[in-house]
């Protein structure tokens, strides 16, 4: 069973919560359960990134990379409050989510523009063929 | 082991851990079946499984404006860009495009070994929630956000619509049709 920490304002408080079933540890989503998700999908994006060779195939592994971040994020505006400057405000997370979709929209746009050109050049999607600059 | 303890039967907690793990399931197995498919095709589809996947973990964290966005815009559009690629693309249909095997190995390995550590890394981490006793504020409203956007966010919200300009441009002139070279 995984140890949790809680750290509390009165020392005398601190203890280390050990947990009894399977459901404690199970049952209240918090934010190291939506963490897991998130490094699996990212693991998976980078897997995606290195193992294919047609051109879109390297599209969608970003596309997850992007997925699992924006879920990172989503995660960490909602359980972490800090006590940083400037004071966080509650939307936080959500922002930088739609941002993150914002910028990959016109990614895969770009790249998709870049990648009809590459196919224009070299009539296959392979980017084994993009070789030009080797050696 | 499998005592529910101190959770009635239809909890809210339970019902939130459930709808949770059902997403989260749908969002990995299509993440991981991508990873292990070869088709181009079949990898947009599981695409689409894990962008749903993704939608439903914003709604059951409370976040359901980003999850109506995430799918109107990455499902809806994004996704959509792609399938428009590989049908814009494709001259034998069924076409299988496949690395070697060493390459794949060594990419699958190198994925193991960066989730591997990257897991290590959450279960070690003690993450503070807070005073304990206390329940974090969930997301709040709307009009919340959209104060967000026009007040401390505004720079970056005009910044994304400069991007925006620019990719329309830019993508329109890359893909322009060209007279037969």
């Amino acid at each position: 069973m995984k140890r949790g920490v809680r750290i509390s304002a009165a020392p005398e408080d601190n203890q280390e919560v050990f947990s009894k079933t399977a459901m404690d540890a199970l049952v209240p989503i918090s934010l190291s359960h939506v963490m897991t998700v998130s490094v699996l999908l990212a693991a998976a994006g980078v897997g995606t990134i290195l193992t294919k060779r047609h051109a879109m195939g390297i599209l969608i592994g970003v596309e997850l990379l992007l997925n699992a971040a924006a879920l990172n994020f989503v995660a960490s505006g909602r359980w972490l409050p800090w006590n940083g400057w400037p004071v966080p405000q509650q939307a936080d997370g959500l922002v930088f989510a739609i941002f993150i979709i914002v910028l990959a929209a016109a990614e895969a746009a770009t790249a998709l523009a870049i990648f009809l050109n590459f196919y224009h050049r070299f009539a296959s999607m392979d980017v084994e063929k993009a070789d030009q600059m080797k050696g | 082991m499998w005592s529910l303890g101190v959770y009635s039967a239809l909890s809210a907690e339970i019902i939130q851990a459930v709808l949770f793990y059902g997403f989260a399931a749908l969002a990995v197995l299509g993440a991981w079946a991508i990873v292990l498919s070869g088709h181009i095709v079949r990898m947009a589809v599981y695409l689409l499984m894990t962008l749903a996947g993704v939608a439903g973990l914003y709604f059951v964290l409370g976040a359901q404006f980003l999850g109506a966005i995430q799918l109107l815009i990455y499902a809806g559009g994004t996704l959509i860009l792609i399938v428009f690629g590989v049908m814009l693309t494709s001259r034998l249909p069924g076409q299988v495009l496949a690395a070697s095997r060493g390459e794949r190995l060594a990419g699958l390995l190198i994925a193991a070994v960066l989730g591997g550590l990257l897991l290590w890394a959450t279960a070690m981490t003690p993450l503070v929630i807070g005073e304990p006793g206390t329940e974090p504020a969930a997301y709040g409203s709307l009009q919340e956000l959209g104060r967000e956007f026009l007040g401390r966010y505004l720079a970056a919200f005009e910044a994304a619509g400069v991007i925006l300009l620019a990719v329309m441009i830019g993508a329109g002139y890359m893909g322009r049709r060209r007279s037969q070279e």
